[in-house]
């Protein structure tokens, strides 16, 4: 059986439709020997912290994957009606640990399946180290450009949860509606077309961002939110103080709390509910489970490797 | 003499550390060369997007033989202290040499092949580069900006094979990314690496790519009837972005020049790095931009250029949108956000520096000719939009954007004015404003910080001035000087203390004047030093005690023209001796004062005329300090010189008669003190 249909680039100079784009990328670095994983099921603001990167980061192990992850950021809801924020979007994400030596000219490649030709566009690696405070993690890369706009974020992992990786892993995380907009030549996400025959992407998300905008800056009860973060929190240290049918302590369940809280703050911050002077403390808050998580995640992994 | 070069090919350098990275290689490369005792004719290096070059030219083949001698103990000394020097020296008592009573070892090294050196040497220069943020990658422990792909190692046409840390040296590179054959190839010595690199479309030194930039940005608009408008940090920066810069000049949709011309270059400038565009038969800017691109596409740019213009249609959109709901905010909701806005945990929030910032305006008005009511307002609006969305976007728009909004809320153009350019002069290369609303709340506004800084104790300490004082002073001196505003500046900082010492209720006793006075006179000082003024001038004019910044510069300056003359030269002698005396004659106990007596039997004759002179001086330098005419007080002065010299030629001045002594003793304070009125000659070297 033949996994993905393959978009026929050679006869057609149609611009891929952003469902083909993501089967185009999934083909190309399926081929490369990633895992193809399916987005994680738990709301987080950006695909590296899909356990499969931000977990599989540390240790020792090879690892090789990639993915589509819906990105939550309740706070750049603009009704549907701005025409390049979304509070939720997708972010394509692939991880290769250790990063090969020729991982640029890997993603160089997977433009190249994407139809930019990199002797017609200006394709640049432009310094951006990555860093997210939330969950400790850091590294050294570059944004990499496209005709002047950012499409890629390529990061060189040199720690996660506060800790200093064994073995660096490359990271590379597409802007997928900002790519197709691009390829497909439109100004507005919402004219996106998302299939080949015309669906567009208004068609299908229009509507979730007006409710969701809405619910994020409205809705949304700030007391339920808190409470619910302290819960979550609590169950962190709960669930990493148990042991699992092996003797390991219960990391994957306990970051999924991280999450849960990380994304509970979000909303509390879109709503308005965060004062400046608790910011922080909410932040530090996240990041000291995140690192007790990654900790113990890091302690199993080399225990098994 | 063969040549050693070096070349470090990785992935991209961030454009802002390649230059450095290039001090760097020289100066680690200089040192270690030296270290092994080799010498060489020239030394060059290249930063660039993906490689460092290194290339030493007229290097010896081996470095010379060398003795070098090591004195050791005491041919008497304890044995302890021998053994320990034969264990220091690796020899045997009987291969040391004595000498006066004192052992020598004689360690002889013989000289080394060059190619045996490098090795160790390329080693150190790669682990330990001062990047100033390093990386691992894949699975190794070499730290490198970013990842290293290769290290070509030629020494005389030959490589110098070594590996660090699994890389292998070569003589092998690669050219441009995408404009590149894609073939490894390799090279014989610098000029053959030079010249295949540039048929591979790699210009290897940044002052070559700036000048392809310039040459074809500057064709390119002019072949358009336009001009480029330049901007060197910009320059900079994209000349480390493309191994092969290309400029490409884009279209701009024209709706975008209904923005100020400040953001349109600045969102170019900042998130595009773009060059902006100028129609020099028009006001603002051509509804182009000039991109770097670092490919030479095959259809001539078309597709780069309308990519890269859509993304300027997305940020200006962007810019658009804060331009727009900015306009329906406006100043009193910014201004009742800055009350939450920190300015400095004890000098409060940005809305009581407003307070006070209005208020000291109003004050400084009369001053220097503005209207009190405007200076209060604009001071009153001046950081409101701080909190604006374009200025959130674009902080370096602070006061352009206050200006372009109270424009558009009618208020008159004194006071925008002010609102936009009360941040100026910004640095010694900035422009001074002259409007007299916008010179009251440019002083009010920098008195304030340097009045509450010095208020907190929070002065500049060596080269540690986090709050920029130091420029915010040398605004104030030169707000004051270019705009000639008169009067004491010990006054024109009291209102601003009394209101932060009142308003964050500080101990009332807070001193800040004195400290803050020898900090403006430090300033003074290097500007009129870096206008080839003597330092010390300042300092014997500050020494009168006047605090009135004009009166000082003129004095300075007249003071220095009277002492580049013959006369001022020679008075200031006689001035150093006559004080020189009076000092001595001080410490045996009180030096007579009072009226000097002229006719008396054998007073010599140049006495008698320096009292006259002295009589005369007195009376003309009062008139003219009066007038501030210190031109004339020197003249005045100057008159001094003859009889001075005169009189210390032919007068004994310790005379065993006591009323001789006496009077003599007189007339050298008179003439001390008629010169101490024009400046305080002692400070001032002879």
């Amino acid at each position: 059986m033949q996994p993905f249909p393959e978009p026929d680039l050679s006869t057609s100079t149609e611009p891929l439709a952003f469902q083909d784009l993501i089967l185009t990328l999934h083909r190309y670095w399926g081929e490369q020997g990633c895992a193809i994983l399916q987005p994680y099921d738990i709301e987080v603001g950006a695909g590296t912290l899909h356990p499969a990167t931000v977990l599989r980061a540390l240790g020792p192990k090879p690892w090789k994957a990639a993915y589509v992850q819906p990105s939550r950021r309740p706070g750049d809801g603009r009704y549907g009606e701005n025409p390049n924020r979304l509070q939720h979007y997708y972010q394509y994400q692939v991880i290769l640990k250790p990063n090969p030596d020729n991982l640029q000219e890997l993603y160089l490649g997977s433009l190249a399946a994407i139809g930019i030709d990199p002797k017609l566009h200006d394709i640049r690696f432009v310094e951006d180290d990555w860093e997210n405070p939330t969950v400790g993690a850091w590294g050294l890369g570059w944004e990499v450009w496209c005709d002047g706009m950012e499409v890629t974020q390529f990061t060189y992992f040199q720690g996660v949860g506060g800790i200093e990786v064994d073995v660096v892993s490359g990271e590379l995380t597409y802007g997928l509606e900002r790519l197709a907009m691009y390829v497909q030549g439109v100004d507005n996400v919402y004219d996106l077309k998302f299939t080949k025959e015309g669906l567009t992407y208004g068609e299908v998300f229009l509507e979730n961002e007006r409710q969701q905008s809405e619910a994020n800056f409205h809705g949304y009860d700030v007391d339920g939110l808190k409470r619910r973060f302290e819960d979550m929190a609590a169950e962190v240290s709960r669930l990493l103080d148990m042991r699992g049918p092996q003797g390991q302590p219960l990391v994957l369940p306990a970051y999924d709390q991280v999450l849960k809280a990380s994304h509970l703050f979000n909303l509390m911050d879109a709503r308005g509910a965060i004062a400046v002077a608790e910011r922080q403390s909410y932040i530090g808050r996240i990041r000291e489970l995140c690192k007790a998580c990654a900790l113990a995640y890091v302690e199993q992994e080399r225990k098994t490797a | 003499m063969p040549q050693l070069l070096l070349e470090i090919f990785s992935e991209e350098i961030p454009a802002r550390m390649q230059q450095g990275a290039a001090r760097d290689l020289e100066r680690m490369a200089t040192e270690r060369l030296k270290a092994a005792g080799l010498t060489w004719d020239g030394l060059t290096t290249y930063a660039g997007p993906r490689r460092l070059t290194l290339v030493v030219d007229g290097l010896p083949a081996a470095t010379p033989d060398r003795e070098d001698e090591m004195k050791g103990p005491k041919a008497s000394a304890p044995e302890q202290a021998l053994e320990g020097f034969l264990r220091k020296t690796g020899l045997t008592r009987d291969q040391l040499v004595e000498r006066d009573g004192v052992l020598f070892a004689v360690i002889s090294q013989q000289g080394q092949a060059t190619p045996g050196l490098i090795p160790g040497m390329v080693d150190q220069i790669i682990r330990n580069f001062p990047w100033p943020k390093s990386m691992r990658w894949g699975s190794g422990t070499l730290r490198w900006v970013r990842p290293i792909k290769r290290i070509l190692c030629i020494f005389d046409g030959h490589v110098v094979p070594f590996e660090i840390d699994g890389i292998p040296s070569d003589a092998i590179t690669e050219g441009h990314r995408f404009l590149g054959s894609g073939a490894p190839f390799a090279v014989s010595d610098f000029v053959d690496y030079r010249h295949k690199l540039e048929r591979e479309h790699v210009l290897i030194d940044v002052a070559d790519r700036k000048l392809r930039i310039l040459e074809q940005a500057k064709a390119a608009c002019a072949a358009k009837g336009l001009s480029l408008v330049d901007d060197d940090g910009l320059l900079d920066e994209v000349a480390g972005l493309a191994e092969w810069p290309t400029p490409i000049l884009g279209d701009m949709d024209p709706q975008f020049l209904s923005l100020p011309p400040e953001v349109v270059r600045l969102s170019m400038k900042v998130h595009q790095k773009y060059f902006a565009v100028r129609d020099p038969s028009k006001e603002g800017l051509a509804p182009n931009f000039l991109v770097v691109a670092n490919v030479e596409a095959t259809d001539g740019g078309k597709a780069l250029a309308a990519g890269n213009s859509r993304v300027l249609s997305a940020r200006l959109n962007d810019a658009r949108f804060f331009w727009d709901e900015d306009q329906k905010v406006g100043f009193d909701a910014w201004n009742a956000k800055l009350s939450g806005v920190t300015f400095h945990a004890k000098l409060g929030t940005l809305a009581e520096r407003v307070e006070r910032i209005a208020a000291l305006a109003r004050e400084i008005a009369p001053l220097v000719g503005a209207d009190a009511d405007q200076a209060e307002t604009a001071a009153r609006l001046s950081k409101a939009d701080l909190a604006s969305g374009m200025v959130g976007e674009f902080p370096e728009l602070q006061g352009v954007m206050g200006g372009y909004y109270a424009r558009l809320a009618g208020q008159p153009d004194a006071v925008a004015d002010a609102i936009r350019d009360h941040y100026k002069p910004q640095g010694p290369a900035d422009t001074v404003p002259t409007a007299p609303v916008t010179v009251a709340v440019a002083l009010a506004d920098k008195l304030d910080t340097l009045v509450g800084f010095f208020a907190i104790d929070e002065k500049p300490t060596g080269s540690k001035d986090p709050f920029a004082l130091r420029r915010a002073a040398l605004g104030v001196i030169r707000l004051v000087l270019e705009n000639g505003v008169r009067g004491s500046l010990v006054e024109m900082m009291k209102p601003a203390g009394t209101m932060i010492i009142a308003g964050r209720k500080m101990s009332a006793d807070t001193k800040y004047s004195a400290d803050l006075l020898a900090f403006f006179v430090d300033r003074l000082t290097v500007l009129l030093r870096d206008r080839g003024q003597r330092h010390d001038l300042v300092a014997a004019v500050f020494a009168l005690g006047d605090d009135d910044l004009v009166r000082i510069v003129r004095r300075v300056e007249a003071l220095a023209a009277f002492l580049a003359t013959d006369d001022g030269a020679n008075l200031l002698a006689g001035y150093k001796r006559a004080s020189n005396i009076l000092r001595a004659e001080e410490k045996k106990g009180p030096v007579p004062t009072g009226m000097v007596r002229t006719g008396l039997p054998n007073q010599p004759e140049p006495e008698t005329a320096l009292a006259f002179a002295v009589g005369a001086a007195q009376t003309a330098v009062d008139i003219a300090l009066d007038a501030e005419d210190f031109a004339a007080a020197m003249t005045a002065l100057a008159a001094l010189r003859a009889p001075v010299d005169a009189f210390f030629t032919d007068v004994l001045v310790n005379s065993d008669v006591v009323e001789e002594r006496e009077n003599r003793l007189k007339l050298l304070g008179q003439v001390r003190d008629v010169m101490g009125k024009v400046a305080d000659f002692g400070q001032i070297a002879g």
